[in-house]
């Protein structure tokens, strides 16, 4: 009968993964849970943002990327302002959110917005009732920005066909 | 010099009133701007660059690449903007990461120099108005509303890049509120994240509704009548997020600018109160 769990097996290439991929304050980390005392998502769910890090350091991957817990952080940057290591704890979440999502975990209301940005130049679009409010206060119906030209929108569709963004979240 | 400004998203494709009243108080107070034509999205943090952070900096780039050629710096009156295009600008600093990004922007035929500064507005209007000249254009003195201030997360966090103000014990927004006669009142938690960033609101909507339930709850003890906050963003997740409390109970959400147009007179038609989902009804 096993009473413990098998010790894991660190797996020093994924750090050294999410270190060239621009975690480069990761091992500054010393563990105080500074950081999950000041988060306000620790306060309301399971999620240990030192536990990600300390992950992230031994290299378990799989606890770490399929996970709901990644998306928990709402880059409020007070880890980060508290941090007595600098560690620079949401640029680390964000290096970990783009390796997730390059695995195809992604939440479905995001790939919307992202697909909205696609489609308008913004994340957030303008529906035909907001063109009506824009008149009432006294505002063209068209915010001048991609919105209002068709060229600037086929500027930013050419970029994020650069940039592989489109084939990322599932379109085309 | 001019700056340009950037709309983002939420201000002018929800909330137009915050456009609207932005632009008249920026022209009452003489700050000389232009708009940040054909600008996208920031675009926005908590999704882009989540998902793909090169797509991010280049879009921001574009953006950056616009007030460029306009010859401006650029000024934004959302947070989540200030984080974006400042994050971006202060990383296109760094001569290699430029050079990568402008090979994404020769694709469309642009060029980003690294010569953009990003402000956001409430630092301009510190700093740069001042609360005296803002004071000085005070119609309607504010002196009967009791504001509970939400700073919001991006606008001076990470302190070390920002520097406007101390992260934890803030008081320039403070001092801008009360430049319209108005008090600021104390309450718990006051520098909380409201709740929505970082893809919260949109993937994990419970937890999102848990942090702003906690601000609330903090804000409606103090007795505060209203709350300002100068981000589109914290400010629809205010104003939507009060359908669990009795009409009696709801705060009313008001941007920095929709504060200042109402300070200044400005007509009641350009506020957009309409837009708002709980009524602004304020002490008279």
């Amino acid at each position: 009968m096993t009473i413990m769990a098998e010790p894991k097996t660190p797996n020093p290439a994924f750090t050294k993964e999410v270190i060239d991929a621009g975690a480069d304050t990761l091992n500054l980390c010393f563990q105080c849970g500074t950081c999950t005392g000041s988060c306000p998502s620790g306060r309301l769910t399971a999620f240990r943002v030192r536990k990600v890090l300390r992950r992230a350091q031994l290299g378990f991957k799989e606890d770490i990327l399929p996970t709901d817990d990644l998306w928990y952080c709402t880059t409020c940057y007070t880890c980060h302002e508290r941090c007595p290591r600098g560690v620079e704890i949401p640029d680390i979440l964000f290096v970990l959110r783009n390796m997730a999502v390059k695995e195809g975990h992604m939440g479905e209301t995001h790939k919307k917005g992202a697909g909205y940005l696609i489609k308008t130049g913004h994340l957030v679009p303008l529906s035909k009732e907001y063109r009506e409010k824009r008149k009432e206060v006294g505002l063209e119906e068209t915010p001048p920005t991609t919105l209002a030209n068709k060229k600037a929108l086929e500027e930013v569709q050419k970029l994020v066909k650069k940039t592989g963004f489109d084939k990322l979240i599932g379109g085309e | 010099m001019a700056y340009s400004l950037f709309l983002g998203c939420v201000a002018p494709n929800r909330y137009p009133g915050i456009e609207s009243t932005t632009r008249d108080i920026l022209k009452e107070l003489d700050v000389d701007f232009v708009d940040l034509e054909n600008a996208s999205c920031c675009p926005a943090p908590g999704v882009t660059r989540s998902f793909h952070q090169e797509t991010w900096l280049t879009i921001a780039a574009r953006n950056l690449a616009i007030a460029e050629q306009q010859g401006n710096d650029i000024m934004v009156i959302c947070n989540g903007c200030y984080g974006s295009l400042f994050e971006a600008a202060h990383m296109l600093t760094d001569e290699k990461k430029r050079e990568e990004v402008n090979k994404n922007l020769k694709e469309i035929g642009m060029e980003y120099k690294g010569t953009v500064n990003v402000k956001h507005f409430a630092d301009v209007l510190f700093n740069e108005v001042g609360v005296d000249k803002i004071a000085e254009k005070v119609k309607i003195n504010q002196d009967k509303l009791k504001v509970a201030v939400h700073y919001g997360c991006h606008f001076l966090k990470p302190h070390k890049l920002k520097e406007i103000d101390d992260p934890e014990r803030p008081t320039i927004l403070d001092k801008l509120v009360e430049a319209t006669g108005a008090t600021s009142v104390e309450y718990m938690d006051k520098n909380l994240c409201c709740g929505a960033g970082g893809g919260v609101r949109a993937r994990v909507p419970d937890l999102a509704m848990g942090m702003t339930k906690t601000k609330l709850e903090n804000i409606g003890k103090a007795g505060a009548d209203v709350i300002v906050n100068p981000c589109p963003f914290c400010h629809l997740q205010y104003d939507r997020g009060q359908e669990h409390l009795a009409d009696g109970d709801k705060i009313p959400v008001l941007h920095l600018s929709q504060l200042f147009a109402l300070a200044f007179g400005v007509d009641e038609k350009r506020m957009g109160f309409e837009e708002h989902a709980v009524p602004v009804k304020l002490p008279s």
